[in-house]
This record gives C-alpha cells, sequence and structure tokens, in this order.
C-alpha cells in the first residue's frame, strides 16, 4: 500500500445529539462521507451539544453534522451553534438531517444552521454538499 | 495564524490552536515543518504510553478508564487514536472517541481521533510528531491508541516508553504470535474482558510464553486483568505503568530508550522522505519501473539511478 495523496482529506464530524437511539442514519452519513474520501469522526450516541462542540475543536474538523430524530431540533441546533460561537468556532460548517418539518429547517437555516436535510435525501447530495461547502469556505478563508 | 503565533499559542496551552497546530503537522502543509522545529524543543517532559491490541479488544475503553485514572492523580492527559484509513478512497472512520466522550468538560483532557493515512505499523506518518506537540503543549501524560498486534503493527512499541498489549480470553492466535515474538512489544499484557469466561487460562497462557523467552530479559512484563466497561483492574495497570518507569528510570535505560525511539524516527521518517523525493525526482518513472517489471533494468541498478536523481534534482 501507498501513502496517501498530498491533499489532507477533509475532517467531519457526526454526532447524535439527543435522547432517541436510532443512529442508523447517522452512521449511514459517516460511512458515505468515508466512502468519499473523509475522515470522519463518529460521537456516538446521546450526546449533549457541549460534548459535540468540544469535540469538534479538539478534532479540527471543517464540518459538524448532527442527527437529530427526538423532535427536539431546534433547541439542539440553538444550543450547538451557540457554544460554536462561544468557543470561537463558529467558522466550522453546521448541518445536520432528521425528521425536521420544512418550517423548522427555515428557522433552522435563520439561526445559521448551513443546511438541513430531510430523510431520504441521497448520500451523494450530502457528500456534494460537504465538499462543495468546505471548498467555499477555504476559499473565502484564505481570501 | 502565523505558525510563530500558532506556535506560542501551543505552548501557552490554548485548546484550539493545539487542534490546529495538529492538523498543519499532519497535512504536511506548508508551516509544518517550521513548526515542528519550535515545538520539538520544547517537549520530552511527558510520560507516553502506547496501547495496542487487536480491534475490539477494548482498547479505547481502557484508555477512557486510564484517562480517569491519571486525572484522580491530577495528570493532565492528551490521547491519540489511531484507525486505519481505507486503502481504496483514503477515507476513514474514527470511532475511538466514542468510548472516551465523558470527558469533555474537563480542561485537563485532550482526544485527537487519526487515521493511519495508508501507513503500516500502528502509526500514522505523523503520530510521532504529534505526540512530540502534546508532549510540548504541557500534557502530563500522553497516550497512544493503536491498532494490531501483528508483527508488522509494533512501531507504537519503540515510540512509547511504555506499551501495554491488550488481549482478551480466547485469543489464541495472539498466543501463536507472542511465541513467534511479538513478546517483545508490550512491557505490560492486559487480559481486559475478564469478566468473560476463559480469563484465567489467558493470563497462565501468557505467562508461560514469556516464561520460554531466552535469553530471560533482566524484566518480565507483568500480566494484568481488566474490566474496562466496569472499571476494574485500572488501578493496578497504573501501579504497573508507575513500576515500569521507575524501572526505565534506573540504570539508565530511559536515556537508553530515548535514543533509540529517536533513531527509529529518524529512520522511518527519513525511508518515506527519501523514497518520496526519490520517486518524484526520478524522470521517466513509469518507464525504469516498467523497465525493472520486465528485467530488463535490476534493482541495484534502479537504485543508483534513483540516489543520483535525488542528488541532481533542485532543492525542493
Ligand atoms: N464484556 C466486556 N466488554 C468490554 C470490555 N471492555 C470493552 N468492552 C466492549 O468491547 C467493545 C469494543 O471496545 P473498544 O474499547 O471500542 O475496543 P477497541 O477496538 O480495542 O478500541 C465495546 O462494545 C466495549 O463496550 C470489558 O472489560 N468487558
Ligand atoms: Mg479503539
Amino acid at each position: 500500500m501507498s501513502e496517501m495523496p498530498d491533499i489532507a482529506p477533509i475532517r467531519v464530524l457526526i454526532g447524535k445529539p439527543g435522547l432517541d437511539g436510532h443512529d442508523r442514519g447517522a452512521k449511514i452519513v459517516a460511512r458515505a462521507l468515508r466512502d468519499a474520501g473523509m475522515e470522519v469522526i463518529y460521537t456516538g450516541l446521546h450526546q449533549t451539544p457541549e460534548m459535540i462542540v468540544s469535540a469538534a475543536l479538539q478534532e479540527d474538523v471543517q464540518a459538524i453534522g448532527l442527527s437529530i430524530l427526538s423532535g427536539a431540533h431546534l433547541t439542539l441546533f440553538e444550543r450547538t451553534k451557540s457554544l460554536m460561537d462561544e468557543r470561537g468556532c463558529g467558522d466550522i460548517i453546521l448541518f445536520g438531517g432528521g425528521i425536521i418539518p420544512g418550517d423548522d429547517a427555515e428557522a433552522l437555516v435563520a439561526m445559521g444552521v448551513d443546511a438541513v436535510f430531510t430523510p431520504g435525501t441521497p448520500t451523494g447530495k450530502i457528500v456534494e454538499y460537504v465538499k462543495a461547502a468546505v471548498e467555499e469556505r477555504a476559499e473565502n478563508g484564505a481570501s | 495564524m502565523k505558525i510563530d503565533q500558532l506556535a506560542r499559542a501551543v505552548l501557552e496551552g490554548e485548546p484550539r490552536a493545539l487542534a490546529r497546530a495538529i492538523s498543519v503537522v499532519e497535512s504536511g502543509a506548508e508551516g509544518a515543518s517550521h513548526l515542528i522545529d519550535l515545538l520539538y524543543p520544547h517537549s520530552g517532559g511527558a510520560t507516553t504510553i502506547g496501547v495496542t491490541g487487536a480491534p475490539g479488544a477494548g482498547k479505547s475503553t481502557l484508555v477512557d478508564r486510564l484517562i480517569e485514572g491519571l486525572r484522580a492523580e491530577e495528570k493532565s492527559v492528551a490521547a491519540v487514536a489511531i484507525d486505519p484509513s481505507s486503502p481504496f478512497t483514503g477515507g476513514a472512520l474514527l470511532g475511538d472517541r466514542v468510548r472516551m466522550m465523558r470527558h469533555h468538560a474537563d480542561d485537563g483532557v485532550f482526544i485527537r481521533s487519526m487515521a493511519n493515512r495508508g501507513r503500516f505499523g500502528g502509526l500514522a506518518p505523523t503520530t510521532r510528531s504529534v505526540v512530540h506537540l502534546l508532549d510540548a503543549a504541557g500534557f502530563d501524560v500522553v497516550i497512544v491508541e493503536t491498532v494490531g498486534v501483528g508483527q508488522a503493527e509494533v512501531s507504537v512499541a519503540g515510540s512509547t516508553m511504555s506499551t501495554v498489549l491488550v488481549l482478551v480470553p480466547g485469543q489464541g492466535d495472539a498466543i501463536q504470535a507472542l511465541k513467534a515474538g511479538v513478546m517483545e512489544v508490550a512491557d505490560i499484557f492486559v487480559v481486559n474482558k475478564a469478566d468473560r469466561e476463559g480469563a484465567d487460562r489467558m493470563v497462565s497462557a501468557i505467562e508461560s510464553v514469556l516464561q520460554l523467552a531466552d535469553p530471560l530479559p533482566d524484566r518480565t512484563p507483568p500480566v494484568l486483568r481488566t474490566c474496562a466497561t466496569r472499571g476494574d483492574g485500572i488501578a493496578p495497570l497504573l501501579e504497573a505503568l508507575d513500576g515500569h518507569r521507575a524501572w526505565l528510570r534506573k540504570a539508565k535505560r530511559l536515556q537508553d530508550f530515548r535514543i533509540a525511539a529517536a533513531e527509529e524516527e529518524l529512520r522511518d521518517a527519513l525511508g518515506h522522505h527519501l523514497t518520496d523525493r526519490a520517486i518524484a525526482a526520478l524522470d521517466e518513472k513509469e518507464a525504469w519501473i516498467e523497465r525493472l517489471a520486465s528485467r530488463e533494468v535490476a534493482l541495484p541498478r534502479l537504485i543508483r539511478v534513483a540516489v543520483r536523481a535525488i542528488r541532481d534534482a533542485p532543492r525542493p
């Protein structure tokens, strides 16, 4: 096996905050991102926003993806976003998926969540989104 | 952020800077060598512990417990956990952290997941440098979790002061590997999942292999039992680690370890660096490789050509 190419892989954290115990969706997305060449830090079930943001900081990820099925998406995303700003990593891309009604999705975007995917979104679309969003942010950051 | 500024922030113990610095080193990006130049002189104060063993043996769970125990002694702890990258896509699923999430609010704990990025031997290409960074950042203890117990997976043994090999009851293949000589890789043996059937048998099997060592070493590694999920056996493991460190400190062994580790680090890094450079400098690389494959040229000559190519190449 030869060494990997020089370009650093994108690092993404996939987490599952909240009380519900279904991480199938989160794992499918995690695997799809890995298969697209990304390094995916999977943090498991029942995470608090504090845990997720602190892990994202130490892992120096470019994106955080949260899967929320419990219906508590508004509070969980709001808390995550405000912690990110507080701790100086508001520049990390924040996206999410789960059972999120359209109105709530709009509310999430309004509070600064970068993208919201509804169940059934093809994983390829999420992969493309993460790639494009990371690239765009890197360009903006560099200028 | 400028590299000098970044280095200063790392030395001041700023976690975000440390996280960034690790990424810089890991990606080999511009500034990586400068950063290492600045920080390496500040390393050397930390105690380093390697935890290795087969996937699923309970290494991450055990590392979580070690962190807990060390924090109770008020030692700050950094952990680096390595998982394999896919050889096909370069991607990786890094799941070790799942077992260590409860330390999230503790400023005295820093955890970082690393993909091995295609490198054999249990470590990623930059793991040693990352350990130096964490050391320079002031952590009292740096723990490295690696995958594997095979003979190809022993790099960690030479790069951390104390190496713990984690086995589980019924792992007969590991006993075979130990007989074949992997024994030297561990300073402490742990039979984890001691809540399971067969732990006693596993401990005796390891002990009997250790007694076969010829010549008998001046220190026989202890074989301990743990149940990481319940937290049983952690205090004795921490004591054994202290004991091993005390043994290292005697008779200049620690100095010998440092020299050996430095040489291994140099050989490893230089080997890859020179290979990469030679391959990059080789004119018509594909043609040369084809000629090697078709027996038109033999290896010694191609090596001479490659070495000359490095010498004649403009400095990178
Ligand atoms: N029964 C039992 N299970 C354990 C023990 N330690 C870890 N495990 C479980 O073994 C599985 C793998 O653990 P993990 O720490 O991820 O192993 P690693 O792959 O070696 O890092 C998890 O489901 C753990 O809960 C133990 O002492 N006893
Ligand atoms: Mg693990």
